[in-house]
């Protein structure tokens, strides 16, 4: 009994950590390619059409809702202390900073990151990596590099489209809505709003990009070496789902690591 | 004058593996395993299932690491050897899965295709010609633009195995061509293996337990068991071997499991806290 529950406790301890390792050796094999992404040139824009163009849609109808919520609820607090011509700066400045690059992120992986995981890791309970391997095409050129390098191009426009939208869904409430002044509405977002905040919304969105496509890509890749232990059907579905939770959790930790850095 | 490849020319080893050995959790799945396959052979590796026929074709392919022994591949070694010289060395292989392996997300002629778009600078009028030949070669024509879920198991591994043989390699490796197959379409794919051989001169080596399939195909076999080689020859000289396990697996019958009742009750009993 003592010795089972000492080999469990080492494994709880242990196991965490290799698959830390095994996500550092990923990355580590991956940079190289990162380097070259001219050679999977045709596959990179086929990601970046996946990943970037077809996201839009749902970018921007979030966008202009959150926008409009956004107003919406500090309009409704502004009101009260007779300052609703900040309108402008409160969306702005939440929006930028805060809202845009989080919600963007969750959405891409609850779009993109999941399907990414699962289409890897399809592939590799398949055996089609082994495939690949055995052609003489390294995986990690040919299947991880273009999603990296799409992931990071594509987050932050898509953070951008985001901002947009939200700040036009905040002009509709507030200007079209509830009658503040246009002029005041830009006037206000545009004193309050400094490049230190559009610097924080690019970094933050690389640095989300990083997170979502790094643990998606890694979690269906490494599936093989999963700690369920469980493969098929099963094991796909638990890879996504653990991989959508892992990077969702890592990009708030991370939202709070960067603000705390950047304010 | 022969008409195979067998007893013309002198033959050096395509493949020549030596003490290969290797274990999982403590069961030794593979121990010493020493052979060697000759330029142009078909060489059949054949074992009952969990015998480790896929834990060999793994380490023969470079897809797993011998915890011992080694593995010349060509003439070269396969471990320790670079990421890129595994990778040149693959380029002279071809390797057909059991289910076909094909990418799910392309449709049959960009699989086939696939391995002369990345490692050529052939255009594309020229890639696609290519491709159609193999899948002329492999009955496949008219198939070209469907999606590998829309293809039969049988016409998988076909499309698998024109994918493995577009670069013509010096080696295919073969998993289980037979396997899940009616046997008209297993002695289709058993026929194209002959003709593989005779027309491009390839060494073939083909992991399977069908025996039918190893009778119609192969210059020698191969049958591992218990980690290791339990007979190794032509047709003729494994079935002359005495061995129950050879036996068994080549006329089929159940292989007579020699166990005290006390080991039997350990099993059963075996990690049971109550």
């Amino acid at each position: 009994m003592i010795k089972r529950i000492g080999l469990s406790w080492s494994a709880q301890v242990l196991e965490p950590l290799a698959a830390l390792g095994r996500f550092g050796i990923f990355l580590a094999q991956l940079s190289g390619h990162l380097m070259r992404p001219w050679r999977q040139f045709r596959n990179t824009l086929g990601q970046l059409h996946f990943i970037g163009t077809r996201s839009i849609t749902v970018i921007a109808v979030a966008g202009g809702f959150v926008g409009m919520v956004v107003a919406l609820q500090f309009y409704d607090t502004l009101v009260r202390f007779g300052a609703v011509g900040l309108l402008g700066a409160a969306v702005g400045l939440s929006l930028v900073r805060e809202l845009a690059p989080v919600l963007t992120a969750l959405i891409v992986i609850g779009r993109v990151g999941s399907a990414m995981c699962a289409e890897i890791a399809i592939m590799r309970n398949d055996n089609q990596i082994d495939a690949l391997e055995c052609m003489a095409i390294d995986p990690y050129g040919y299947l991880v590099a273009p999603r990296f390098i799409a992931t990071i191009i594509a987050v932050p426009l898509l953070t951008a489209i985001f901002n947009v939208v939200g700040i036009a869904g905040g002009w509709f409430v507030g200007v079209v809505l509830f009658d503040i002044g246009e002029g005041a509405y830009f006037a206000s977002m545009a004193d309050s709003l400094v490049w230190r905040d559009v610097l924080m919304d690019v970094v933050k969105s690389l640095s989300f990009a990083l997170i979502i496509v790094w643990i998606c890509t890694a979690k269906g890749y490494l599936l093989h070496l999963a700690s369920h232990r469980t493969f098929g059907a099963e094991g796909v579905s638990r890879t996504t789902t653990d991989a959508v939770v892992a990077s969702s959790i890592t990009v708030l930790f991370a939202d709070y690591v960067i603000s705390a850095l950047m304010l | 004058m022969s008409d195979t490849i067998t007893d013309t020319v002198p033959r050096k080893p395509a493949l020549a593996v030596r003490g290969l050995t290797c274990s999982f959790d403590g069961n030794a799945i593979l121990s010493g395993l020493d052979f060697e396959v000759e330029e142009g052979e078909i060489f059949v590796i054949m074992g009952s299932s969990g015998a480790g026929k896929t834990t060999l074709l793994r380490h023969l392919l470079g897809l797993s690491r011998p915890q011992l022994g080694e593995i010349d591949l060509l003439g070269e070694k396969l471990h320790p050897a670079s990421r890129e010289r595994v990778y040149q060395l693959r380029r002279q292989l071809g390797v057909a899965f059991q289910h076909g392996a094909l990418i799910n997300s392309m449709s049959v002629i960009d699989n086939i295709e696939l391995p002369l778009r990345q490692h050529t600078s052939l255009d594309r009028s020229t890639i696609r010609i290519m491709s159609r030949m193999k899948l002329e070669l492999m009955n496949l024509a008219g198939f070209e633009d469907y999606m590998p879920a829309q293809l039969s198991g049988g016409m998988l591994k076909r499309a698998g195995l024109a994918r493995a043989v577009i670069m013509d390699p010096r080696i295919l490796f073969f998993d289980e061509p037979s396997a899940g197959l009616d046997p008209a379409t297993a002695a289709e794919l058993d026929t194209l293996i002959l003709r593989l051989r005779e027309v491009h001169n390839m060494t073939i080596v083909v992991v399977t337990h069908a025996l039918e399939s190893a009778v119609k195909i192969a210059d020698r076999i191969m049958i591992i068991g218990a980690g290791g080689i339990r007979a190794i020859g032509t047709l003729g000289e494994v079935q002359s071997e005495p061995d129950e396990y050879i036996q068994s697996l080549l006329q089929r019958r159940t292989l007579r499991r020699e166990d005290d009742g006390d080991a039997y009750i350990d099993r059963l009993t075996a990690n049971i806290d109550d």
